[in-house]
């Protein structure tokens, strides 16, 4: 059941535009799980009005503490970017349904795919993918360099087997869209499943791959949210339910849904 | 101990404070935050006799201190709602309050018939902010006729008492109101949404998929508050406030020019256990005030006399 708190901002780091804030909220890390997001009221008497949503990038039980992976867009991510540690913040969550990865096992490989803030869902993913032994290649994609900068953390806290980047000015790895690379990959035959979060275009392109491949993936998708616990029905996507597509609130059923589940485009 | 207890007629609630349809689900959404029998009532979302998809999305766009809407009125239809959500909420003690959703007349008329047979509702709340297919989309509430041939439709068909729900989108809204009362409303709720419009500059296309949508939300409260004025000075049913409500002062100045109780909507979303700080700062403010009872500050708004223009 998710919980309405006050968190302490324990930490935050920042890169640019980029920000990781980690906040003490043990009531939150002993239930969460990767692909989960929260709703943060970022500032107490707005504007902002409403709270904005953003997946859990970590997790930590015994520490107490979760934390956030944000990219600043706009007025709410501004303001967030400028708390300190220290400060105070209201918090929902855990929110909405993760990503399901308790069925695969040792020698499975898993493919973890994120565009730019997109990485967000998939850090805390690859943690809990590596405790259970599992191979995890990261394909980070972005824009320009400086879009990627949860590189260096991926890296030392040896979270893929294998990091692919790419970015779209050849400033790092790859040049070419990170869905360039991906179609390039030779598959392994021990890959599994792929788990995907970044911009719609991307995630559609991913889509049409692992569709070709015959591969299971799991995408987290993104909706203006109201409320993010049930309430308003702002959120709705067309997901396949039974034999029809229908209108299904995001932050209950998802965010992360089943690529056969998606409909991608009007055509379908 | 302030008595915070109201009368509505045909119902005395322990509380004045609602959430408003549409922003608390079914109420069972709520269940994780607050325990629903605190409140004074829970008012449901919008329920027609069938499912409903509802609008294709986007279906909000954040605005200053507001929100704008085009849900389109989904829901889960009379069935499902009777079998499924009320014996959640029967078992909850919450006082469940339905708004009736409706296509046609006919519509409305079933909904209610239908759901009489199930106990656990308190009353209804007609929902005339309806697209009505028979009559070209256009909603009853901005129509007296319309509303009059409604609400006595369903005063017929129903044992249970009913509160219409007006819209602010017309230009005399004591005229709508008067022609519910006329018609066998009970009670009278208002306001719902302001119709509205938000552009993607960059698109040059409208931010909702339904072109426009209804603005709620604390920017709306001043012109709902003038509203609720002007009905309660018009009619002699009851009248629930809603629009904007945020804090205890905002619910207490709709109490003061008259509103029984108030539904809180907009406010839920940002902060899911607003409506029982709200009931806290009524306690509160009635203590500091030295009041026994809430009642005795309902309507205690007294206009000051025009002064002389020189
Ligand atoms: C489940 C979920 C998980 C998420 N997780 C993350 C995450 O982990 N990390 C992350 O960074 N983000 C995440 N997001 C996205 C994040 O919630 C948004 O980036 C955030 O809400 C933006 O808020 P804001 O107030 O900063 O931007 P807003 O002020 O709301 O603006 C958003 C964008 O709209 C543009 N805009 C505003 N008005 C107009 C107009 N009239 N015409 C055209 N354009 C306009 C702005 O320029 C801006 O780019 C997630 C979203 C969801 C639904
Ligand atoms: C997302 C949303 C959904 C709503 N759905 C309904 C509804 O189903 N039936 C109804 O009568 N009013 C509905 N409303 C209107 C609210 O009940 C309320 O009248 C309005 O939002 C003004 O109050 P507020 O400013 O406190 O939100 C809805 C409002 C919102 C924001
Ligand atoms: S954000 Fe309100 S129902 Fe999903």
């Amino acid at each position: 059941m998710s919980q309405l708190i006050e968190a302490v901002i324990k930490d935050k780091k920042s890169w640019g535009d980029y920000f990781f804030v980690t906040f003490q909220a043990p009531e939150l890390a002993a239930l969460a799980a990767p692909g989960q997001f929260v709703m943060v009221k970022v500032s107490p008497k707005g504007p902002p009005l409403l709270r904005r949503p953003f997946s859990l990038a970590s997790a930590d039980r015994e520490e107490g503490t979760i934390a956030i992976f944000f990219q600043r867009v706009g007025l709410g991510t501004n303001l967030l970017s400028r708390y300190s540690p220290g400060e105070k913040i209201s918090l929902i969550g855990p929110l909405g349904r993760g990503f399901s990865f308790e069925d695969l096992a040792f020698p499975g490989e898993l493919l973890l795919i994120g565009g730019g803030r997109g990485i967000a869902p998939l850090y805390y993913l690859a943690q809990k993918l590596k405790e259970r032994g599992l191979k995890v290649i990261i394909f980070y994609g972005g824009k320009t360099q400086s879009d990627l900068p949860l590189r260096e953390a991926l890296a030392k806290k040896k979270l893929a087997d294998k990091l692919i980047l790419a970015t779209e000015d050849g400033s790092l790895g790859f040049k070419g869209l990170i869905t360039d690379v991906l179609e390039q990959e030779v598959l392994s035959p021990l890959a599994k499943k792929a788990f995907v979060c970044g911009p719609e275009a991307m995630m559609k392109k991913v889509a049409e791959l692992l569709r070709r491949w015959n591969l299971p993936g799991e995408f987290s998708l993104e909706a203006f949210m109201g409320c993010g616990f049930g309430v308003c029905w702002g959120c709705v996507r067309w997901i396949k339910r039974g034999q029809e597509y229908q209108l299904v609130r995001i932050c209950q059923e998802g965010p992360v849904f089943s690529r056969e589940d998606i409909k991608w485009s009007e055509e379908e | 101990m302030v008595d915070l207890s109201v009368d509505l007629g045909f119902i005395r609630l322990s509380n004045p404070i609602f959430t408003a349809s549409g922003t608390c689900g079914y109420g069972l959404e709520m269940i994780p935050f607050l325990e629903l029998k605190k409140l004074g009532g829970v008012v449901v979302k919008g329920l027609y006799f069938e499912p409903r998809q509802g609008n294709p999305p986007p279906r909000l766009v954040e605005t200053t201190a507001g929100l704008l809407n085009a849900i389109g009125l989904p829901g889960i239809g009379v069935e499902a709602f009777a079998r499924e959500v009320l014996p959640q909420l029967h078992q909850q003690q919450a006082t469940v309050i339905v708004n009736v959703c409706g296509n046609t007349d006919d519509e409305y008329e079933r909904v209610v018939r239908y759901l009489d047979d199930h106990p656990g509702i308190a009353f209804y709340e007609l929902n005339i902010s309806c697209p009505n297919v028979k009559e070209g989309g256009q909603c009853p509430a901005l129509d007296a006729r319309a509303t009059f041939r409604i609400v006595s439709r369903v005063k017929k068909a129903t044992q249970r008492p009913i509160m219409t729900k007006l819209s602010p989108n017309v230009t005399d809204i004591t005229i709508i109101a008067r022609a519910a009362e006329e018609a066998g409303s009970d009670a009278l709720s208002l306001v719902n949404t302001f119709l509205g419009l938000a552009v993607d500059v960059e698109t040059g296309q409208p931010k909702l998929a339904n072109v426009w949508g209804g603005l709620s939300g604390p920017a709306i409260k001043p012109l709902a508050l003038r509203m609720v004025y002007q009905v309660v000075q018009t009619v002699k049913v009851p009248v629930v406030g809603i629009g904007g409500i945020v804090t205890g002062y905002d619910a207490l100045e709709f109490l003061a020019v008259g509103a029984k109780a108030v539904e809180v909507g907009t406010a839920n979303f940002v902060n899911p256990r607003v409506t029982l700080q709200i009931i806290d700062e009524l306690q509160n403010f009635c203590q500091k005030k030295q009041l026994s009872r809430i009642e005795d500050y309902i309507g205690s708004f007294r206009p000051r006399r025009e002064k002389q223009k020189t």
